[in-house]
């Protein structure tokens, strides 16, 4: 190593501009080399609203805190859960062939949000992809539809999971929203939903949360699903559903996924997000299904090929281990039968939270309608807090929830 | 452009591929009460503008949004094992993907992953999400396995780490960091190099330009060559370089030569961004292998590694790595950090748990770690004496007096064969034996007992095909 003085050049290409300057560089040690700092550009991002709050929660010390922020089922004791059908399958196969255990999933997730006796699962119509959870699914689909419709926004209700503008901005597809939450009622904006669906140009493509509306938990009746079909119909709209909770509305999964059934039976070609991080409590593996309805098997064949194109370039292959471990509960009918089972006893938990809430804070004598708290759906309560409130529970309280006022449900 | 490279970017369209002007089709098509506008994009490689035609004629039958896609090639690497797993020949043999296997032939899952999983299964451990770095226990480790616990560039904490998918998953989030802060950098890579690298950086919009590397003539390194290319490059390029066993030409530089190009990459004020695959594989030793990325630490200069444990660790289908960017300063690396989180939130969330533990649980543990170099060694050994059988067994063959001592000089994975695409073609149509088309065999897949047949194929393609 030979120490000396060096000049260098600085090319400030980050400001779209060429600026040269040379400098004498300072050699602050005696090692007297000089290190061009190429990370000084790069400020500090700011935390994410959703993981930001467990970070923030970890580095609390106060014994009473709570953690309402991520959306982790826990039990009683505020523990989280390895579901009982998780266990059956610890030892599963090692040697097994990821591309068979890969199509086995794909098969059985599609059953799951489809139904099984549907056309599109019998004809095999449909383009399919294992994939990162919920967020890598739609991460997938969201470079798909930039790279075969370059100009098309996507519309997202208003409001949406936060990380939704974020994986469709980092695919570069422009985003926009369509009315959803009625802040008043704490309800469906019924109304302003369908006439912004109207007036939306023709063939856009539209983000729609099937059941347990996240962060609201408002979702739409079967009627009004079924009216939203109809002028997607009349509009050419793609409908794409982001499926996280199938399972944790009702407790009954075919149930949950009947906002689904309705736009296949009125003949749309949708796409779908699955996630199993909820419902099967596999959310550190990280396993979910991308998918994708065709005009024919050709087609699908054809779309598959540019998926797994997609996911070639990002990570090559998803983990093999949450993968195994779906596809053998969903296939084996014993385990899938425990797990049907251990679904319905975590949504009954989470009504029962929802219930025991109102009631204490209906006997605390509280002015306030809360209503809402049993009429909305799913793992989120959207308790309609001000930011400045909930930093207030964060202060003073040292309870934790996102800032947009949406907590989850847990032990009480 | 040498052959090699255009059979290696079949998968994906180059950024200044030259397409041919499409046609701006505006169509109308009525579907009920509504219609249909096909805005044509122009020169967008992946839309197929003839299908279009068709669909007026069938406009009573649900039209997808999708008419245009076309079919993508299959990969030219993972495509080879498709291929293979169609062959019903008994003589076949898998020479594509570089992942190891025993002298039958079969996966190996290492004894030290068993160990470490029952031990997760005991501890009876949950599946909550990770943060989106990763696990903590992981990315530490993961850190100092590289540079080494007491290198400065660690204890001074300067050191950004993030888990990954493996090995692509850590290179696409440091392309995605490329792109954002670095916009219209380009990237070096080597020609030739692992075929997904140009689908990354293609994917993340990152232009890359190749820099001379394999001599075909000496079947050894252009180190001129190389010299040469990374001098012209614009100031400020990232360059990506192969910690070690270079993928496919199993040549890596000298320790003289890493100390060269060292030097002309800090003259140029490139940045030096590695790819280390096979941390292990290469000579045997863990710290050996991670010489290159440590010299280039120990000059003060600031750099970006990729890891995978895919392969020494047998963990492949686990997608367990990490990216680590070395900063100038502790300030600099948490910052970097933060936006390499930024990053991945979108791409995936949080990466999956289970490889994590699985190295963590290796590394951190001495008897393990112990045990893990043990069977690193083994696994090194095995494909050194697989070299040495088929280098034996291509002098006793070959009457030719082709030289080829290539096989023994070359050090990882792989043998770049020299072997063209239509001999390559022969390997497989005439002999059965599945390798990628720019003449890369995985000595990985290979045994000692199919040596000699291997030999037979190798000489006749070589000699008969042109």
């Amino acid at each position: 190593m030979k120490p000396k003085p060096r000049i260098n050049i600085i090319m400030w290409r980050f400001m779209g501009s060429r600026l040269t300057s040379s400098t004498r560089c300072m050699s602050t040690s005696t090692k007297a080399l000089c290190r061009f700092g190429w990370w000084d550009r790069v400020s500090p991002a700011a935390k994410d609203p959703i993981t930001g709050v467990t970070e923030a929660f970890l580095a609390d010390t106060n014994p009473h805190k709570i953690n309402l922020g991520v959306g982790a089922y826990r039990d009683d004791e505020g523990k989280p859960v390895v579901l009982q059908c998780c266990d059956f399958v610890r030892n599963v196969g090692r040697e097994s062939n990821a591309t068979a255990v890969g199509s086995k999933l794909v098969e059985e997730s599609v059953k799951l949000a489809y139904g099984k006796d549907a056309n599109v699962v019998k004809e095999g119509t449909f383009a399919g992809l294992q994939a990162l959870s919920g967020t890598g699914a739609c991460r997938l689909f969201a470079e798909f539809q930039r790279r075969f419709h370059p100009e098309s926004p996507i519309y997202f209700p208003d409001p949406t999971w936060s990380n939704h503008p974020n994986i469709w901005r980092d695919a570069q597809v422009p985003v926009r929203t369509f009315q959803y939450y009625h802040p008043v009622s704490k309800g469906l904006n019924f109304a302003a939903l369908m006439d912004d669906i109207k007036n939306a140009p023709d063939a856009s493509f539209f983000l729609l949360h099937p059941c347990a509306h996240n962060p609201t938990g408002v979702d739409p009746t079967a009627e009004q699903w079924r009216e939203i079909s109809y002028q997607f119909k009349v509009k050419s709209h793609f409908p794409f559903f982001d499926v996280a909770y199938q399972g944790f509305a009702s407790g009954d999964l075919d149930m949950d996924a009947q906002a689904i059934r309705i736009f296949l039976e009125d003949g749309h070609l949708i796409g779908c997000a699955q996630s199993f991080a909820k419902n099967m409590g596999l959310y550190g593996h990280r396993v979910g299904c991308l998918s994708v309805l065709c005009a024919d098997a050709k087609q699908a064949v054809a779309v598959q090929s540019q998926l797994q194109q997609i996911a070639r370039a990002m990570y090559s292959n998803p983990p093999i281990h949450g993968l195994l471990l779906v596809s053998t509960i969903l296939s084996d009918p014993e385990t899938k039968a425990l797990w049907v089972k251990e679904v319905k006893v975590m949504a009954n938990r989470i009504q029962q939270m929802r219930s025991t809430l109102r009631e204490s804070l209906e006997k605390l004598a509280s002015p306030l309608n809360w209503e809402h708290i049993t009429n909305q759906v799913g793992m989120f309560c959207f308790s309609g807090l001000t930011a400045d409130q909930v930093d207030r529970l964060v202060r003073e309280f040292h309870i934790y929830l996102t800032r947009d006022g949406r907590m989850r449900y847990i032990y009480f | 452009m040498t052959s090699t490279s255009t059979m290696l970017s079949l998968a994906s369209a180059p950024p200044t591929a030259s397409l041919s002007v499409h046609e701006n089709l505006k169509g109308r098509l009525k579907l009920g009460g509504g219609s249909l506008s096909f805005n044509k994009e122009k020169a967008n490689p992946f839309i197929n503008t003839k299908s279009f035609s068709r669909i007026s004629m069938v406009a009573a039958v649900k039209v997808s949004r999708f008419e245009g896609v076309t079919m993508a090639p299959p990969d030219p690497i993972l495509g080879v094992s498709e291929a293979f797993k169609a062959d019903n020949d008994e003589k076949k043999l898998n020479l594509g993907v570089g992942a190891y296997r025993t002298e039958e032939l079969q996966p190996y899952v290492l004894d030290v992953v068993k160990k470490a999983e029952n031990l997760m299964v005991e501890r009876g451990e949950n599946k909550e999400y990770l943060p989106i770095e990763g696990l903590a226990a992981f990315n530490k480790v993961t850190a100092e396995l590289l540079f080494g616990a007491s290198n400065p560039v660690i204890k001074e904490q300067r050191v950004a780490t993030v888990q990954g998918l493996s090995g692509t998953g850590s290179l696409r989030l440091a392309a995605a960091l490329i792109e954002r802060y670095f916009p219209g950098a380009k990237v070096l890579i080597s020609s030739p190099t692992w075929g997904n690298h140009k689908n990354i950086f293609n994917d993340a919009r990152v232009p890359w330009s190749e820099y001379r590397y394999y001599d075909p003539k000496t079947v050894g390194l252009d180190f001129d060559g190389m010299i040469a290319d990374i001098k012209a490059a614009p100031e400020g390029s990232f360059v990506l370089l192969h910690g070690c066993a270079h993928n496919p030409a199993g040549i890596d530089p000298t320790p003289e030569q890493w100390e060269k190009i060292a030097d002309v990459i800090q003259e140029k004020n490139h940045i030096p961004f590695f790819d280390v695959a096979y941390q292990g594989f290469a000579s045997g030793s863990l710290d050996a292998d991670a010489g290159s990325v440590r010299l280039f630490a120990a000059r003060g200069m600031e750099l970006l590694v990729a890891q995978s444990y895919s392969k020494n660790l047998g963990l492949y289908a686990e997608r367990i790595g990490a990216i680590n960017v070395v900063c100038t300063s502790a300030d600099a690396a948490a910052r970097v950090k933060s936006q390499l989180k930024r990053l991945a939130r979108p791409m995936y969330s949080n990466p999956p748990i289970h490889g994590a533990k699985i190295v963590a649980n290796v590394v951190g543990d001495p008897n393990l770690f112990n045990e893990w170099k043990a069977e690193m060694e083994m696994m090194a050994g095995r494909i050194k004496n697989v070299r040495k059988k088929l280098f034996d067994s291509l002098s006793a063959k070959d009457k030719s007096g082709k030289d080829w001592s290539f096989i023994l000089k070359q050090i990882g994975m792989f043998s770049f064969t020299g072997l063209n695409k239509a001999q390559s073609d022969n390997m497989t149509n005439k002999w059965h034996v599945y390798m990628t088309k720019d003449g890369r065999i995985s000595l990985a897949g290979l045994s000692l007992a199919k040596c000699e047949y291997l030999a037979d194929a190798i000489i006749d393609s070589f000699h008969n095909v042109s």
